[in-house]
């Protein structure tokens, strides 16, 4: 998976994320896309280009257990968060949902770095370094090669 | 092997295995809550994980709690309500309260059990010793497909309270100063443990509820499940009751706490009581205690009064509470989630500085993106009515 990155700090809420007012209206992800990070940046969601990764620090996605926030970053086109560490709520929403959590060092990365996720790494093309990613549990990997829960539990009951 | 820690032992229970921390595992779950927030989604995945008839529906309720059924929140309230009802699923219907206090009220969280909600705030149930997690509406899904789930068995982090609590400090102070101290993911994936000074049932509460903002993936009190005595635990915390004073979360972050007295000044404009953390008999009681002592709110501020749950609103009404509230001009709002995610209830205006008894303060919580919100218990909320402006609630302590 390749991309570029879309920087932000530390404890990025789900609110931040997407906020509970826009959720009341729909929570249909091609409406919700239009306004993810709005708290952080009005402008945001306008800049972003399908593809791009969201990039994070410490603790994304604390807060509200909401599985919009999710679900809205899918619905623009994001198929990738990494961050030094996640929420257990978001990061089980996301592996839920097939967004892929990638836990790593997001020190050294920069506004509009060309990262490459591959396996257990994440290489930035941008400044050459090569980071390790903590791996994924098993059922999880499964989860989300399954594209998500719902893919997983269809599988599992044909089984 | 070393002994097992309470959440070891339910989550070893729930999933027939030797569950240690770090395992991943399969568990039937006893109950399972999901609210007008998340429930939505949860049927959109149900059906398409080819879902048909709900597996248990008597362990599944469904709370109709953050919405009030105005504008676009009339349609999702029909449809979780003919879901249900085709389904056999028990509703708690606009009005009755927040979900989680309503778990606690019906007696749906034992000692032991394994229950989830799909709210953040489903850690409350710690309280009564259960393990008890927040999901999302995917896992809720599977959950009324297969009644099971699946979770990493947390590592501890065991909490030893020691002494009591001084006059004029309460539950709410001891969260906001653990929240200092462990950052707002410093309790990321693990569980939190309370153990040492036994408190009353609103105390356990208040920590397993805010046990989230920490990070954790449960809050759990020692009730009749209790640790084995060489449980390993990841780390260790004294929380000393009897050094605590009065605390409070400055905008916008929950673990951005101080002492009240260098808040103390700071003009407020509206002060809510109420939530999941604040919203009981016992937080109107201490917080009218000090609007009486107090003289009543200061004017121009807006009291706004949100009882968690019908039982508890009309336990109020029954004492007298409720009347007093209103004699000082205080709002009695319909019991529910209210204003404190901005989904219903009054809104604070533009650039209004709040004082909630909630848990969560971030940039837009309440649905204003211009207002700050501080955090504070019940009697330091109604201090600063009776200021209107940040004070410290022992001056009107007797």
């Amino acid at each position: 998976m390749t991309g570029s990155a879309r920087v932000f700090g530390d404890d990025i809420n789900t609110d931040y994320i997407v906020t509970s007012r826009r959720k009341r209206e729909s929570i249909d992800p091609q409406f919700l896309r239009a306004y993810i990070f709005e708290e952080l940046d009005p402008q945001f969601a306008a800049s972003l280009v399908p593809g791009d990764l969201i990039v994070a620090g410490k603790n994304f996605g604390c807060g509200s257990a909401m599985e919009v926030a999710v679900t809205a970053l899918l619905g623009a086109g994001i198929r990738a968060v990494l961050a030094r560490s996640f929420s257990r709520t978001y990061f089980r929403n996301a592996v839920n949902n097939g967004l892929l959590p990638v836990v790593c060092d997001t020190g050294g990365i920069r506004e509009g770095d060309r990262l490459i996720i591959d396996g257990g790494r994440v290489l930035n093309d941008t400044t050459g370094a090569i980071v390790p990613a903590e791996p994924l549990p098993p059922i999880m990997l499964e989860i989300v090669q399954a594209g998500g829960l719902v893919g997983y539990m269809v599988r599992r009951q044909r089984s | 092997m070393p002994g097992k820690t309470i959440s070891e032992k339910i989550l070893s229970a729930k999933s027939a295995r030797d569950a240690r921390a770090g395992d991943v595992v399969i568990c039937r779950v006893d109950c399972a809550m999901g609210t007008d927030g998340s429930i939505p989604m949860a049927l959109d995945y149900f059906a398409a994980m080819g879902g048909r008839r709900v597996f248990a529906p008597g362990r599944i309720v469904f709370a109709l709690d953050h919405y009030d059924g105005s504008g676009p929140t009339a349609a999702l309230h029909t449809r979780i309500r003919e879901f249900a009802t085709a389904q056999g699923i028990r509703v708690w219907d606009v009005g009755e309260g927040i979900g989680h206090q309503l778990i606690l009220e019906h007696g749906l969280a034992a000692p032991g059990t394994l229950v989830l909600g799909a709210d953040s705030h489903a850690v409350t149930y710690g309280a009564v010793n259960a393990f008890a997690a927040g999901i999302g509406s995917s896992d809720l899904a599977a959950i009324l497909v297969s009644g099971e789930i699946w979770l990493r068995v947390p590592e501890t982090i065991r909490v030893t309270l020691t002494g009591a609590f001084l006059p004029g400090v309460y539950a709410k102070d001891a969260a906001l100063a653990l929240a200092a101290e462990l950052g707002a993911g410093g309790a990321n994936y693990q569980s939190l443990e309370f153990t040492g000074t036994p408190l009353p049932l609103d105390d356990r509460i208040v920590l397993a509820n805010m046990s989230v903002e920490m990070g954790a993936k449960n809050g759990i009190f020692p009730v009749e499940q209790i640790s084995d005595p060489d449980a390993r635990y990841a780390r260790e915390i004294h929380l000393p009751l009897d050094r605590l004073t009065p605390q409070v979360a400055l905008p916008h972050r929950v673990d951005h706490v101080a002492p009240i007295a260098q808040a103390a000044g700071t003009p407020v404009q509206m002060v809510y009581l109420g939530t999941c953390t604040g919203g009981r008999v016992s937080d109107y009681h201490e917080a009218l205690r000090v609007l009486q002592a107090g003289g009543g709110p200061a004017p121009g501020v807006q009291l706004v009064v949100t009882p968690a749950s019908r039982t508890i609103l009309d336990a109020l009404t029954a004492d007298g509470t409720i009347a007093a509230f209103q004699s000082m001009g205080a709002e009695i709002r319909t019991p529910g989630c209210g204003s404190c995610c901005g989904t219903c209830g009054p809104i604070p205006g533009d650039r209004i500085t709040v004082i909630s008894t909630a848990n969560r303060n971030f940039k837009g919580r309440m649905g204003n993106s211009s207002a700050e919100i501080f955090l504070a218990s019940p009697a330091s909320c109604a201090a600063a009515a009776v200021r209107g402006a940040i004070a410290d609630p022992r001056e009107w302590n007797p």
